[in-house]
């Protein structure tokens, strides 16, 4: 991977602050865009900007196509079916679209949901809303000193009345990365009318993923994660169980036939996606796929492992920093969440702004997560496509400057 | 951009004033930043003086970043012996006065924190008296 091409191919990068190039250490929040996307969306706007379903002129069939398309290059890109992809505004949706729908008729009173202490507030508060509702148990899987999930007494956790297993994929904070295809194998064997539903919301844009290799139910992940925009997220969900779901929201698009007092609903995906969709957001997504296919999603995750040892290796040599999760490079995704002694990390942040080095600090939307770790906040850095060992040398200098100026 | 990082926000950082609990307070509330986590404790006790109430002494506790610290450090040595409504005026420009400087939006919040907590806890212990 020739990492200087790549930086050139995301217009962001020729920006100077203060005079001063960017250091961008925070996609696990949201990624940057390359030009391939940021024109693509810029073309709809601007060539064929009409709605999609609709017109039988030139234009219209024009969107209907990309929009289908993008469709397309999506559910390949997981390994799924055309009509299992939902088009929705980011992984959080996903999650209440399940939720208040598939979660509304099979989460009742004695059944239990079971999800991790290390989720995404958008796999865990969903859950509780639901059980709590419902009358049902919510089950929590622990993590040991490593980050990794106890998975010992997994028989304990879910049993046959267990109608949900919710997990992440990735730690967004820890960067673990879960033993996902066999944990479902185990679970399901337990129970096999167990639903599963994976939060790759930090796997899909950093490694392959395959939703039919992995054996999860639903797979949910976020466009912007993944180069592309804002605004869209991606539902994935055997369409045996899209077929029994009542909709999400009701309205044009998604209907099929209107009486005055009834109406029928049209098949997955559409069935689920009421109203005019982020049209230009997912012809972007589609781009965006193309680009990281282009690339390819072994070179990434290559990529992203010799990055995350080399950071490994020069924040361990500095002294009074804490860092979480997995030690091991190939054991995590490209992300690192650490705190250093008597610095709190949002004057850590502050400090390495003034260099315009961009990480997270706070509890990263992982609060139980950081309970468990003793913590309120931490700071994180994490990797992608265009980082290189030049950005992780500038993130040692300025957290040896913060040591400074906080000694 | 001028470091935040002053000698003196990080003597108040490093050493806060009025660090610590009251006994039997007439007031206390805690506020905790949603963005970060941090939390932040202010307790008060009053003075009676020509039929006023002031302020006669006030700690805090908690953990926070810097400027959380340094803000709460120098709020509480400036409002001993002021009058309820004189600290119910303070917002956040007389925050950033105190500390003496100038915060992007998203650590205003840092900074204002303890002065939410103090003025909290002044309206809970008016209600208290009631």
């Amino acid at each position: 991977m020739n990492i200087q091409k790549i930086k050139s191919d995301f217009p962001i990068f020729k920006r100077l602050i203060n005079k001063k190039p960017i250091i961008y250490l925070d996609s696990t929040a949201s990624s940057l865009k390359p030009k391939e996307v940021i024109d693509a969306i810029s073309a709809y706007y601007t060539e064929y900007s009409v709605n999609i379903f609709r017109g039988v002129y030139a234009l219209s069939e024009e969107a209907t196509e990309a929009y289908g398309n993008a469709r397309e290059s999506v559910s390949k890109f997981i390994g799924a079916a055309l009509d299992e992809v939902v088009f929705v505004r980011n992984a959080t949706e996903s999650m209440n679209l399940v939720a208040n729908t598939w979660g509304e008729e099979h989460i009742k009173e004695g059944t239990s949901v079971v999800t991790t202490v290390m989720e995404h507030h958008a796999n865990i508060v969903p859950w509780q809303v639901q059980t709590k509702k419902h009358g049902a148990e919510l089950r929590i899987i622990d993590i040991d000193e490593e980050g990794d999930l106890k998975l010992e007494n997994l028989d304990k956790l879910i049993d046959k009345k267990t109608v949900l297993l919710a997990i992440t994929h990735m730690s967004n904070v820890l960067g673990t990365i879960n033993p996902v295809k066999d944990l479902i194998k185990k679970a399901k064997s337990i129970n096999p009318n167990i639903v599963v539903l994976v939060d790759a919301a930090q796997s899909v844009p950093h490694m392959k993923v395959d939703v039919a290799d992995l054996g999860c139910d639903f797979l949910v992940f976020s466009g912007h994660k993944m180069l592309g925009p804002t605004g869209t997220g991606i539902l994935w969900g055997k369409l045996h169980l899209f077929e029994e779901m009542p909709p999400y929201q009701y309205g044009g698009d998604m209907i099929k036939e209107v009486g005055l007092y009834s109406s029928t609903y049209k098949n997955p995906p559409h069935k689920f996606e009421a109203g005019t969709p982020h049209i230009a957001g997912g012809i972007g997504l589609g781009a965006a796929v193309a680009y990281l296919t282009k690339i390819g999603m072994e070179n990434i995750r290559q990529h992203e492992i010799e990055i995350t040892r080399y950071a490994l290796n020069k924040l361990n040599e500095i002294d009074g920093i804490k860092i979480f999760g997995p030690k091991k490079a190939q054991d995590k995704g490209g992300v690192i969440a650490f705190v250093m002694e008597g610095i709190h990390p949002h004057d850590l942040a502050q400090i390495l702004n003034e260099d315009n080095i961009c990480v997270r600090s706070g509890h990263h939307c992982a609060m139980p997560l950081h309970k468990k770790l003793g913590l309120i906040a931490s700071t994180r850095a994490s990797f992608y496509i265009y980082n290189d060992e030049g950005d992780v040398d500038a993130l040692i200098e300025g957290i040896k400057k913060a040591i400074k100026i906080f000694k | 951009m001028d470091s935040l990082y002053r000698d003196y926000i990080l003597d108040h950082y490093r050493h806060p004033q009025n660090f610590g609990t009251l006994e039997n307070p007439d007031g206390a509330s805690e506020e905790v930043n949603e963005l970060c986590g941090d939390r932040i404790k202010m307790q008060i006790k009053f003075r009676i003086s020509n039929f006023e109430f002031r302020i006669k002494d006030v700690k805090f506790y908690g953990e926070g970043c810097a400027i959380m610290i340094a803000s709460a450090s120098m709020l509480t040595e400036k409002v001993k012996g002021l009058k309820e409504d004189e600290i119910m005026k303070l917002n956040t420009d007389s925050v950033l006065e105190i500390l003496g400087i100038e915060l992007t939006p998203n650590r205003i919040k840092c900074a204002v924190l303890p002065l939410e907590a103090l003025q909290k806890s002044l309206i809970l212990a008016k209600k208290k008296r009631k």
